[in-house]
Order: structure tokens, then C-alpha cells, then sequence
């Protein structure tokens, strides 16, 4: 509603003005305009648009960052079809990403709920924030050495609770849940807060008619509370599988890709490509890959989803 | 958000790439003032940094900055500084890399440099200077230092097991049954029960010391973990070395030595390879979980440098052919191409490669300096120290070194072989599927 109050303000000036002196002062805002966009528009231009291009245009080449690119046409494509590590790149993000989302929503909407109802102390609403503080190489390196296979805490508490020791990092059906619950751990107080603040946006009074009408608690959760706040939680998904999709860091610091290729990413084979082997034609064409992965599963998602529409209207 | 990591880093050091290259500037600049001066390993940095203030002692108008940079990052930093033009003048090479660099016109040729000021390439220990001639016949390196393999072993452990040091001198190996050195491993290896490996009843689910431990899967070269083995068989990596241009991990010979190693895991006698992920081997060794450690000489610092835990070191076993193997792997100082002052950093590099530096790092006690007669001085700085180091010199003097293999597209055969020998050192894989990894790694050099 706001939105829509501060659009028509702007656009009543601007719809007199051609009565008065023609186009001038439009071309005049303009330029006001652009001066003002200027900053982030040059960021953009320089940091976006044109690695963008670049990127694009090095897929098609092949280029060892050291002497020049040489045009290949769509070889670099061609081969990746055929790579196996690429196509277990996607599989094994498949899985973290599904494992990371799915945890990190479902905890994230219990604290946000929690927030909203129960936890009303700044202080522990901000102690929910607290891993988000913290880097994500810290945050890995962190759980690196607490759940180490020889010397960890955590394997000696399994180990004093008469359990065999697992190796968190070091087995093929461990490393990628692992990696997703560190990345949850981190990341679930953050995504909290975005949907506690979609929580605050829903008024109240739609609450106590529900509970006029004598709706139950998880009712007013089902029917009210989460078609309410679905423009909330698909931007959050929005953003947070995009997120996940780029998972990297936490990869390089630990596992690296290991045990076997269990761990290999898409952003830590592309990295592996273009930066240890300096095959950056390759790296860029898988880079470009997963740009079209991401713009598509956005699209998908917010169109199925409609994140752009409130049923509060 | 939707940009991708790599198109980012690519466009933006194409950006810095406009800036680079212009190197060229009149040789009286050339001579004089600071040039950087990079290394990966921490433990060497006194001795160099005492290098670079005798060295400006002797010639007052270049200083030297000395930067040490972590193993991990130091080849994609060092990529990074060549596109932008802020890589050092100088830097600690390595052979696996330097065949790449030399090939795209990173590195400075100083054979001129070197016949004018009659450095003596007989006075390093054998084929090490050799090492640093590329395929075009240019030597784009001086050699600073050597390594080769040994086994650290846990004194008190071998005592408990009645396992004397003469026996670990004279330790054998076949890839068939693993000759005395398994029977050692095994009877070193101890259950929670107390069993130890060679007995009936050893549980080898619940281990309480391994036999030999496991630093990984080895990738390519196998420096520390299977070559000091395979490579007494016969086999060698490439079809000759440096330069070779075909691979040999289809070897039958290979394979069975292969399975052999992954064995050992099976029955008990070395750590799973998803167990060594995180801690380092040599501080699993310091907390007690293996007795013995194949390792490179580099590491004689770190592992005579626990508290509380006597070390001694052994050669590595002989093998069916009745020679033992180690590989042998020297580093060298490169002059970047870029270098804006190629006088100063020649002289430098001629420094690092003089008797008077490989002496102040000899003395240091951290590793082999490469010119014979600094290398022997280290061994006594060793021997002062207390530590016998004949396990390492005795490769050299006996001549059963093989050189670390040279060859193009090493890094993208360590990027095939890497996952493929974790598989098979695993368990999860039969050493025969190295077969289809070989064809991978031969297809690079077609």
C-alpha cells in the first residue's frame, strides 16, 4: 500500500508538467535521475554486466588466463554434456540444496514462529542471529575440528555414549548432510528473521477474527498464517536456494571435493577447472550453466509460487 | 546474486591483465631497490629471511621482502599476481609446476646470467640442477634444496613390540605378501583389546594404533604414501621423465602394488582413508595412533618436535628388485618474466643457489640444502640436534632416488588421478579401474 501511495505522488508532478513547459523538465528529471542512479549503476555495470558478458563470451573459448582466448564455438558445451564430474557436480548439489533448504525453512518458520509468540526478549531474538555473524570459513573450520574423525569432541561423545565414531567429512554418505546441517546451523536464524518480519506484516485483527470463529491453533497456522506470508517465504526460498546453489566455501575449507567426488560441487568443480587446472573457458561454461539452472528454478518459483501477489489485498 | 564465481574472478582479472606486462625498464633501475620475495613453507622462513639480510649487508642498494604464503593458496595467489602484474620479482618453485609457467612465458630464462657469473651447476647433488631446464633447453631455475622419503616410527611403540632397529633397517617388500615390512605393520597394530595385528582374534573393526599411518590417497605422484613402494617394482609414472608424455597407472606391476596398499586398510593395519580427513597424519602419530609414518624429509622438524614421544627414522623397505626407492623432489628459485628488476632478482636468485645462503639455512637444521657440500652440513646441524637423518642421505648417496615426474597438464592430471586413487586406496574401487583413469590422463597429451 505504501508502494502504491509514494507511485502516484511521483507520477502526479510529472504528469502536469507537459501543459506547462513541455518536455524539458522531464529531461531535466532524467538527468537528476541518472545522477542519482549513477552509483549503483556503475557498480552494476562494472561488477555484473561486464563479467557477465566476459563470462559469457569465455565459455566459448579456450583460454588458460595466461595467454589469450582462443574461440572454440560450442566445444566447451559439447564436452561438458559428456563430462561425468559435471553431471555429478549437479546430483551432489541436488542434495545438498534439498537438504539444506528443507531443514533450514521448516526450522526457520518453527523459530520465527517462536519469535513472534513466545520469545519476546531482544536479547534472545539476537542470540537467534549469532552463527549468521560469524564467516562461513570460520563456521566450517569450526565444525571441521569439533566433529573431526581422531580428535573431535563430537566423536567423543559418541564415543562415550558406546557408539562407533563416524566420519563426518571423510565418508561418501555423510559428507554432503554434514556440510548442509553446518550450512543450516548458520544460515536458519538469519532466513528467521526474514520470516518473522513477514509474521509482523499480518495484521492482527485477521488473528482474532479466527479466533472468534473458534479456529484452532494449527488452523489459524494453515489457513491463515502461511497464505499470508507466502510472498514472504517464496522471496526467502528465492533467495536462500540461490544461495545454496553457490555453496562453496564451506566445500573448500573441509572436504574439497572428497571423499571421491562426493563432495565436488558445481562451484567447486567450476573453481577446479578454471583455477587449479587453468581451464577457464571450461569453468566459464559451467559457470554460465548454472546462471540458466538459477534463473530458471527463480523463475519457476516465483511464477508457481506467486511471490508477487498478496492475498492481503 | 545470479552471477557465478567464476565469470567474476575471470572478469575481473582480465581487467587487471590490461595493467600487466609492461616489465621492460633501463638496466642501472634494474639493479637496485626492493624486490619481492615469495615462499609456501613457514618453517624455512629464519633461515631465508637471515639470506636476504646478509645479502642486503652485501649489496646496500637492493632490499628483499620476504613474503610466506600457505601451500594452499600460494599457486592461485601466485596465478593471480602474474594476470595483474603484482606477482614477486622472485619465488620458490616447485616441479610440478614449473613446466606450465615456463610454457607461458612466466619465467625468466638466466642461462646468460648464470655462464657470465660461472655458477658451478657441479657442486649441487646429482641431476638436480639438470631438473631445471625446460623442454626449450632454457634454465629458468636455480636449485635451493632436495627431499626425499623416509619412515618416522614411534621408539616406545617398536620397543613394546620387540621390534628392534636393525629389523627396520633391513625391512623388505613385495607387493605379493609385503614382505617383512607388513609383517612389522601387522604386529605393530594393536586392537582395544590389546590384540595386536598378527595375532589370532585381532578385531580389526575396534584399532587402537595403526601399523603404518595414512596421509591420503596420494593423487598423482604418491610422494609420501605408495611411490616409495610402487617404484621399486620397476614401475615408473611416465614413459621416461622429465618431459615424459604418457602415463603408466594401467601398469599391471602398478596395480597389484595398488592393491596391495588398499589391503592394508582392509585388514586393519592403516587407518581408513575417510578417517584421515582433518587432522594431520603426523598429529595422529604425536596422539599415539600409529606407530610408523612414511613421510618426507621436510618433516623432520615437525616430527622430532613432539613433546613426550621419542622418534626414530628408518629407510624405506628394499624392494623385489633388491633396491629401495625414494622419490626425489628439489625445489628452486624462478625470476619472474615480469620482473621490473631483472638485475637485482638474478642476483638474488644466485644468492639463494651460493654456499653462503644453502650454509645459513643448512645450519638451521630445517632441511637439505641443495649443493653437496651445504647438504652435508645440515646433516651434522641435524645430528647436533640429535636426530640421525642417514634415512634421507643414504638415497642419495646409494643413488635409489627417482625424480618427482615432470611433465605439461600436471595439474589436470592430478585433477583425474586424485579422486580415482582415493577410490581405490578406499576400497571402493578395484585398482584395476586406474586403467580408465590412464586413458583419461594420456588423453591430455594427445
Amino acid at each position: 500500500m505504501t508502494t502504491l501511495a509514494k507511485h502516484s505522488r511521483s507520477v502526479s508532478p510529472a504528469a502536469d508538467k507537459p501543459q506547462r513547459n513541455g518536455g524539458l523538465r522531464q529531461l531535466g528529471d532524467l538527468k537528476i535521475a541518472l545522477l542519482f542512479i549513477a552509483p549503483a549503476m556503475i557498480g552494476f555495470i562494472v561488477f555484473y554486466v561486464v563479467p557477465t558478458i566476459r563470462g559469457v563470451y569465455l565459455s566459448f573459448t579456450e583460454y588458460n588466463i595466461l595467454g589469450d582466448p582462443e574461440w572454440i564455438g560450442v566445444e566447451n558445451y559439447a564436452a561438458i554434456a559428456k563430462d561425468p564430474l559435471f553431471w555429478n557436480s549437479l546430483a551432489v548439489t541436488g542434495q545438498y540444496v534439498f537438504l539444506n533448504i528443507v531443514l533450514q525453512t521448516a526450522l526457520a518458520l518453527g523459530l520465527a514462529l517462536l519469535m513472534h509468540n513466545v520469545a519476546k526478549s531482544t536479547i534472545i531474538r539476537g542470540t537467534l542471529l549469532l552463527p549468521y555473524l560469524m564467516s562461513n570459513v570460520i563456521a566450517a573450520l569450526l565444525w571441521f575440528w569439533m566433529l573431526d574423525y581422531q580428535i573431535g569432541v563430537v566423536n567423543q561423545f559418541i564415543e562415550w555414549a558406546g557408539l562407533p565414531r563416524v566420519a563426518f567429512f571423510g565418508s561418501e554418505a555423510w559428507a554432503i548432510p554434514t556440510q548442509a546441517l553446518i550450512n543450516t546451523w548458520r544460515h536458519m536464524g538469519y532466513t528467521a528473521l526474514l520470516i518473522f518480519a513477514g509474521l509482523q506484516a499480518i495484521p492482527g485483527h485477521v488473528y482474532e477474527v479466527a479466533k472468534l470463529d473458534g479456529a484452532s491453533a494449527f488452523q489459524t497456522f494453515r489457513k491463515i498464517t502461511i497464505p499470508l506470508l507466502r510472498p514472504v517465504l517464496v522471496l526467502v526460498l528465492v533467495v536462500t536456494v540461490i544461495g545454496s546453489f553457490q555453496v562453496f566455501d564451506t566445500v573448500a575449507v573441509t572436504s574439497g571435493g572428497g571423499p571421491v567426488n562426493a563432495t565436488r560441487v558445481i562451484q567447486y568443480y567450476i573453481y577446479q577447472r578454471a583455477f587449479t587446472e587453468s581451464d577457464f573457458g571450461y569453468g566459464s561454461a559451467i559457470a554460465v550453466i548454472l546462471f540458466l539452472i538459477l534463473a530458471l528454478v527463480a523463475f519457476i518459483q516465483m511464477k508457481f509460487l506467486k511471490g508477487n501477489e498478496s492475498d492481503l489485498d | 546474486m545470479k552471477k557465478t564465481l567464476g565469470a567474476v574472478a575471470v572478469a575481473a582479472a582480465v581487467a587487471l591483465s590490461l595493467s600487466a606486462c609492461s616489465g621492460s625498464s633501463s638496466s642501472a633501475e634494474s639493479a637496485k631497490g626492493e624486490i619481492s620475495y615469495w615462499l609456501w613453507d613457514a618453517n624455512q622462513l629464519p633461515a631465508y629471511q637471515q639470506c636476504a639480510d646478509d645479502f642486503t649487508k652485501a649489496n646496500p642498494d637492493i632490499k628483499v621482502k620476504i613474503t610466506q604464503r600457505g601451500w594452499d593458496d600460494y599457486w592461485s595467489t601466485l596465478t593471480n599476481g602474474f594476470v595483474g602484474g603484482t606477482a614477486p620479482d622472485v619465488f620458490t618453485n616447485h616441479l610440478g609446476r614449473y613446466g606450465e609457467l615456463a610454457e607461458n612465458k612466466q619465467l625468466l630464462a638466466i642461462d646468460d646470467a648464470v655462464k657470465k657469473d660461472n655458477i658451478d651447476l657441479s657442486g649441487y647433488n646429482e641431476g638436480l640442477a639438470d631438473l631445471w631446464v625446460g623442454q626449450d633447453g632454457k634454465r629458468y631455475g636455480l636449485p635451493k634444496d632436495w627431499d626425499t622419503i623416509g619412515l618416522f616410527y614411534n621408539k616406545a611403540m617398536l620397543a613394546g613390540a620387540g621390534v628392534t632397529e636393525d629389523q627396520m633397517k633391513n625391512l623388505t617388500w613385495n607387493p605379493e605378501d609385503g614382505g617383512s615390512y607388513e609383517k612389522v605393520i601387522a604386529h605393530l597394530t594393536v586392537d582395544k583389546s590389546g590384540k595386536r595385528g598378527d595375532e589370532p582374534g585381532f578385531d580389526k573393526n575396534n584399532v587402537q594404533v595403526y601399523g603404518l599411518g595414512l596421509n591420503g590417497g596420494g593423487d598423482s605422484s604418491g610422494q609420501t604414501e605408495w611411490s616409495y613402494l610402487t617404484n621399486t617394482t620397476g614401475w615408473s609414472h611416465t614413459d621416461k621423465n622429465p618431459w615424459g608424455t604418457h602415463y603408466n597407472y594401467d601398469d599391471p606391476k602398478f596395480q597389484e602394488s595398488m592393491t596391495w596398499f588398499a589391503g592394508l586398510a582392509e585388514k586393519g593395519y592403516m587407518p581408513k582413508l575417510e578417517t584421515t580427513v582433518g587432522a594431520a597424519m603426523a598429529d595422529t602419530f604425536a596422539a599415539g595412533k600409529s606407530a610408523i609414518n612414511a613421510h618426507g624429509s621436510w618433516m623432520i622438524g615437525q616430527y622430532t618436535g613432539y613433546k613426550g614421544i621419542e622418534v626414530g627414522i628408518a629407510p624405506t623397505p628394499v624392494g623385489p628388485e633388491g633396491e629401495r626407492a625414494s622419490m626425489f623432489n628439489g625445489l628452486a628459485d624462478s625470476v619472474w618474466a615480469g620482473t621490473k628488476k631483472k638485475d637485482a632478482s638474478i642476483k638474488w636468485v644466485e644468492y639463494l643457489a651460493s654456499a653462503d645462503c644453502q650454509d645459513v639455512v643448512a645450519s638451521k637444521a630445517v632441511v637439505f640444502p641443495a649443493l653437496k657440500a651445504s647438504s652435508d652440513k645440515a646433516a651434522e646441524a641435524f645430528a647436533a640436534k640429535g636426530v640421525d637423518v642417514s634415512a634421507f642421505t643414504e638415497h642419495v648417496k646409494n643413488k635409489t632416488t627417482f625424480l618427482y615426474p615432470i611433465t605439461d597438464n600436471t595439474a589436470k592430471v592430478k585433477g583425474i588421478m586424485e579422486p580415482a586413487m582415493d577410490a581405490v586406496v578406499s576400497g571402493k574401487a578395484p585398482a584395476s579401474s586406474l586403467t580408465q583413469a590412464n586413458e583419461q590422463v594420456n588423453a591430455l597429451f594427445k
